[in-house]
């Protein structure tokens, strides 16, 4: 039980550009960068509440986000088709 | 910068990977059983959750978590739970350490 | 219990091993029993599990099929328990290498790999794999052309990762057993590839 995703494999999503306390599972060196959902992995309690003694429900959508490695790193060396994909939690995404 | 944490590291610059490996001592294998138990992954009743334990690791001092070894940080990461859940107090962990150590080893 | 452990004294860390056991299992939250359970499973468990699943989908496209939809129910077809495992297969091909990391722990599919390496959790890991996954490849001496794209998969929340590698040519005909023998913990993490085994060079006396 948990929120519908409102995203689907294709959109083309942008991470937000937050740094708060506590504890995320946003990587921060994806933040602010836009990729594309690769997958819906489905609704989890939302660890940044876990981490705080409460149960971090609603289950929130997790995606699967793929982005170019050379969007994410400037002067990255390696070939223009690499990727890297992060599971981002729908809370982190930009709408 | 205390708006990146330090555990959080994808992308900074490290040296070479260092590809040495080793057994593990029983007392880091007991944290990692202890760690299995008191996150309910392997039955018996949940006590505290793997976000806890991380978020613990996550607030250790920048140099202590370079520094302390993986099941350092983990031994470390569930006693401050056990102790934030009331399920230990800081004076029974005190009284108990003094009583261990004044034993010998290997026991 | 008896330790196979160094130290001479405790360090601070196993002096609060110790002390933490004792309080939980005098409070009764944990039994020494259910502790020496967990630790012989751990112990004993290395990439045998994941080998295997990689061994049953180079010889049944189905099962390979079915692992790619859902890797934790194809853990479970082969009799692996997985509690709370929500799996998922990378498949390396011809035009993709897939490698896993955790930048931000050490999160890693342990009830089928056992405990990750000590390279894994390192920061010099976790750090570069991400940004310079070529480079950090060829210090594991795998040399991933650049016509070959790479994906990096961070293992960052509540997903865990397997690859499955390409099987090696000049394994027609093989059993099952021996085509899991060929994958390693380090192919199913893809810093390595499966290889034959090297033939011993003959000695001439």
């Amino acid at each position: 039980m948990g929120s519908d995703p409102i995203f689907r494999p294709g959109d083309r999503v942008r991470v937000r550009q937050a740094h708060p306390l506590g504890h995320i599972r946003t990587p921060y060196y994806i933040r602010g960068h836009t990729g594309v959902v690769e997958r819906v992995c489905g609704a989890f309690p939302n660890p940044e509440e876990l981490a705080q003694q409460r149960d971090g429900l609603p289950a929130q959508p997790l995606y699967r986000v793929r982005f170019r490695q050379k969007d994410v790193w400037p002067g990255y060396r390696g070939s223009a088709a690499d990727v890297i994909e992060v599971e981002i939690f729908q809370h982190w995404i930009e709408r | 910068m205390i708006e990146r944490s330090h555990h959080d590291m994808g992308g900074l610059p490290a040296g070479k990977v260092r590809r040495d490996e080793h057994a593990y001592d029983d007392w880091q294998l007991r944290v990692d059983a202890m760690m299995m138990l008191l996150v309910g992954v392997v039955g018996g009743r949940k006590r505290m959750t793997v976000d806890e334990l991380r978020k613990n690791i996550e607030s250790l001092p920048p140099a202590d978590y370079d520094r302390m070894g993986y099941y350092d940080r983990w031994v470390t990461s569930l006693t401050q739970t056990m102790i934030q859940r009331g399920v230990i107090t800081t004076d029974e962990l005190a009284r108990k350490m003094a009583e261990v150590g004044k034993r010998k080893n290997g026991v | 219990m008896r330790d196979a452990g160094r130290y001479e004294p405790y360090s601070y860390f196993q002096l609060m091993e110790v002390s933490l056991r004792e309080l939980l299992v005098e409070k009764g939250i944990v039994t020494a029993d259910a502790i020496a359970g967990a630790m012989a499973t751990m112990r004993e468990r290395g990439p045998e599990r994941g080998a295997a699943m990689v061994a049953r989908a180079w010889l049944d496209p189905a099962y390979k099929a079915r692992m790619l939809a859902d890797g934790s129910r194809a853990a479970g077809e082969l009799g692996f328990e997985v509690p709370g495992l929500r799996l998922i297969v990378v498949e390396n091909t011809s035009s993709e290498h897939n490698v896993i990391v955790c930048t931000l722990c050490s999160c890693y599919p342990r009830m089928l790999l056992g405990i990750p390496p000590e390279w894994y959790k390192s920061r010099p890991y976790r750090s570069r794999v991400v940004r310079e996954p070529r480079k950090v490849l060829a210090e594991f001496g795998l040399r991933v052309p650049q016509k070959t794209a790479i994906r990096v998969h961070d293992s960052n929340a509540d997903m865990r990762y397997l690859v499955l590698p390409m099987r090696p040519k000049g394994t027609a005909g093989w059993s099952e057993e021996r085509l899991a023998g060929l994958v390693t913990r380090d192919c199913l993490i893809g810093v390595a590839v499966p290889e034959l085994p090297k033939k011993p060079k003959s000695r001439k006396s």
